[in-house]
């Protein structure tokens, strides 16, 4: 068997690789290419060199979008991250009923972001028309109803995450500290948490990078408005790109400028959460 | 060797999924059959702005296959998304052979891929070249519907609050009649305005339509037709204008943020306002009403002889040929176009009401710019020539020149914010968005 898999690997690879070539690496190339052209359509481009990229980076919207993306993120990681961990860790206590929870704390994360946008805009407009105002006429607001309506989303997640990590530390661990006389508190830090850090790597690096790249809520949640204060880094490059006559390339540098940050932040915090990994 | 076959039965039913997954994807936009083509005549393919017109055009398109055998696809791009979708169609292979711009700023962006229609059939069923979009010397687009908008009221209403069109003269008389209107309101049981709402399917009836009337006062004023730097001269009337919509509507002024269209037509259709600023092509929503309940009145916004104001009457729909498809296709296109405007079946499609499609279906009721045309049966398209027939002079529409949707979409955000607190300070946030924003959005687009 073993020797069959190394002589046909290539019939089974190819589909993959076709498809992961036509899909991203072709895409991608060319969004590079792009980025570094003047176009209104992609397939008919001229050459301008970096004018793009400084004309991005004189976009005042697209430097505000860069802080408000990046506090959204810090803000939104933070919130579902402990969220997350103190429902895992409710839900992996003893008790009847955990199932039913996890499962209904896991569901919101099955719907559209899209869909949860427009539902979650009703219900904020709702109440904050009782105070004569509208989500869109603040852009606080509008930061505020994105970091719920993410924590909402994904918060069932990233306990899924938790919960199996939490299920995997040995329970001898857990029980010869507690036979050393460390108290509740000191467990969780001194033992429950080291041994988590796998699991914390992955949940920060998820809810991190989703941060960064959140579209679809933030388009049907509140498009930007007012006047575009509420927009975040992505809807930024979909308008520029798709909004404004003679910005396409402008769009396709901010992209290319986004995909090393996003890249870069991530693999910062991989590697410094990785390094406070314990062996089990 | 029974489990080699069995690797390359998995291979290929990987591949064909891969493959049928892009074939279907190729596939979306051909919305009609493609019976009887004959391929060495080319082929048009039409992408369609006006999603309330997606039937009519499908099926004419279908009917001129029939007829010539030449493939027509239409594909109409959804409400709001015309750019976006023009840009990603024209990437590809089988791009649109017809498309459409919204006047001198749209043909900026595309004026390399429109060909140049002067010469052709089409241009000769003009009968006005005030509607061909130039390009210096090159005929670039053809306007093919022409619209009008205004302020539609509801007779029944504003009988019943004791006026009648006739005391609507100007600004003043507006004014007047709305307020006295809000003041009755409990009274009546319905309000002056339907809400002037700024969600997206709803803001461009003031930051595009409402704009455009100090726009064209101004360039009046100063006897042009086109500006790189705005001056706002008449921008206190529009402040008048505004406020006046926004106090004396169906909904609290701080609520408008989220009202969408569909709430407007509602609140008109249930009268439960007198007034609804919209134009011809609305008809169809308002129907209901009945046609010799419904009127319309010109956008006064209190300029000095403003009493011979017309409605607001022009286009910003011009069909373009793609100039980088095949000599075939650009042949197959301008014969359809001539077609759809000349023959019998197309002429009846594009102007007729009820009943004007072969299959029954209502037409399309558009007024349009072509020695063809025939008589409207949509009555608010019969005011708008009653009023030019009496003398009044229709205002154009400038807001083609308006330089950009980045600046629409400034003016708007700020005139949202006006409307949730009306103070100086905000309304001088709308003035900014509206000069200096035209300004730097006129530099950014030509520089």
């Amino acid at each position: 068997m073993e020797k069959a898999i190394k002589r046909y690997f290539p019939i089974f690879l190819l589909p993959t690789l076709a498809a992961f070539t036509i899909g991203f690496i072709v895409p991608f190339l060319m969004g590079i290419w792009l980025s570094f052209c003047k176009f209104t359509t992609v397939t008919d481009a001229t050459f301008n060199g970096v004018e793009n990229y400084v004309r991005a980076f004189q976009d005042t919207i697209f430097r505000h979008a860069f802080w408000y993306t990046a506090l959204f993120a810090v803000v939104s990681l933070v919130v579902i991250n402990i969220v997350a961990f103190l429902i895992a860790l409710a839900l992996t206590q003893k008790m009847r009923g955990t199932n039913i929870f996890r499962t209904v704390f896991f569901m919101p994360n099955l719907i559209g972001g899209i869909v949860l946008g427009y539902i979650w805009q009703l219900i904020f407009n709702g109440i904050l028309a009782a105070y004569s105002t509208a989500l869109n006429l603040n852009e606080w607001y509008g930061f505020a109803g994105l970091v719920i309506l993410v924590s909402w989303q994904q918060i069932g997640y990233m306990m899924i995450i938790y919960i199996a990590g939490l299920q995997s530390i040995p329970g001898d661990v857990i029980e010869a500290a507690q036979i050393d006389g460390a108290s509740g508190p000191k467990r969780l830090f001194k033992v429950t948490i080291p041994m988590m850090m796998p699991s914390i790597t992955i949940c920060t690096f998820l809810s991190l990078v989703n941060g960064f790249k959140l579209f679809d809520q933030n388009l049907s949640l509140t498009a930007g408005e007012p006047a575009k204060m509420s927009e975040l880094l992505a809807l930024n490059i979909f308008n520029t790109f798709y909004g404004r006559t003679g910005w396409e390339g402008v769009g396709q540098a901010k992209a290319v400028v986004f995909f090393i940050l996003v890249v870069g932040i991530g693999l910062l915090q991989l590697r410094a959460t990785r390094s406070k990994e314990v062996q089990q | 060797m029974k489990r080699r076959l069995f690797a390359l039965g998995l291979a290929a039913a990987l591949c064909l999924s891969l493959l049928s997954g892009c074939g279907a994807k190729s596939s979306t936009p051909s919305g009609t059959g493609s019976s009887g083509n004959n391929s060495a005549g080319g082929k048009v393919y039409y992408l369609n702005f006006k999603p309330e017109q997606d039937a009519q055009w499908q099926e004419l398109a279908d009917l001129y296959t029939k007829e010539t055998g030449v493939e027509v696809t239409v594909f109409t791009a959804a409400s709001g998304n015309y750019e976006t979708t023009l840009k990603s169609e024209m990437a590809k292979t089988d791009a649109p052979t017809l498309f459409q711009v919204n006047g001198p700023v749209g043909l900026a962006a595309w004026k390399d891929y429109c060909y140049d229609l002067t010469g052709s059939d089409i241009a000769s069923q003009l009968t006005s070249k005030e509607f061909a979009l130039m390009d210096g010397d090159k005929m670039a687009g053809i306007g093919y519907v022409i619209e009008t908008y205004g302020i539609i009221y509801n007779k029944a209403l504003l009988e019943k609050a004791g006026y009648s069109a006739d005391d609507i003269k100007s600004f003043a008389d507006l004014k007047k009649v709305a307020e006295d209107i809000t003041a009755r309101k409990d009274e009546l049981g319905f309000s002056a305005f339907t809400s002037a709402g700024m969600d997206s399917s709803s803001d461009w009836r003031f930051k595009t339509h409402l704009a455009n009337l100090p726009i064209y006062y101004e360039y009046k004023a100063d006897g042009i037709d086109s500006t790189d730097a705005i001056k706002g001269t008449y921008l206190d009337n529009y402040r008048q204008i505004w406020d006046l919509y926004i106090n004396n509507a169906t909904r609290e002024p701080t609520l408008l943020s989220t009202k969408t269209g569909d709430d407007a037509v509602a609140e008109f259709v249930t009268n439960k306002a007198v007034f609804y600023q919209n134009g011809t092509w609305a008809y169809n929503d308002v129907a209901e009403l009945g046609d010799d309940n419904l009127g319309m009145l010109p956008i006064y916004i209190g300029v000095d002889g403003e009493d011979k104001q017309g409605l607001c009457t022009g286009t910003e729909n011009y069909w373009c040929v793609n100039a980088k498809a095949s000599e075939a296709d650009i042949q197959a296109t301008l014969d359809f176009m001539n077609w759809c405007v000349t023959s019998e079946v197309g002429t009846t499609a594009m102007c007729g009401g009820e009943g004007a499609m072969p299959s029954g279906q209502p037409g399309m009721g558009f007024v349009v710019p072509f020695k063809g045309n025939l008589e409207s049966s949509n009555p608010l398209v019969n005011i708008a020539n009653q009023y030019v027939a009496d003398g009044y002079e229709p205002v154009s529409w400038n807001f083609a020149t308006m330089p950009s949707e980045e600046w629409k979409n400034g003016v708007g955000s700020a005139l949202t914010t006006y409307a949730a607190n009306q103070t100086d300070a905000n309304w001088d946030a709308v003035v900014t968005a509206f000069v200096d924003g035209w300004a730097a959005e006129a530099a950014a687009v030509n520089g």
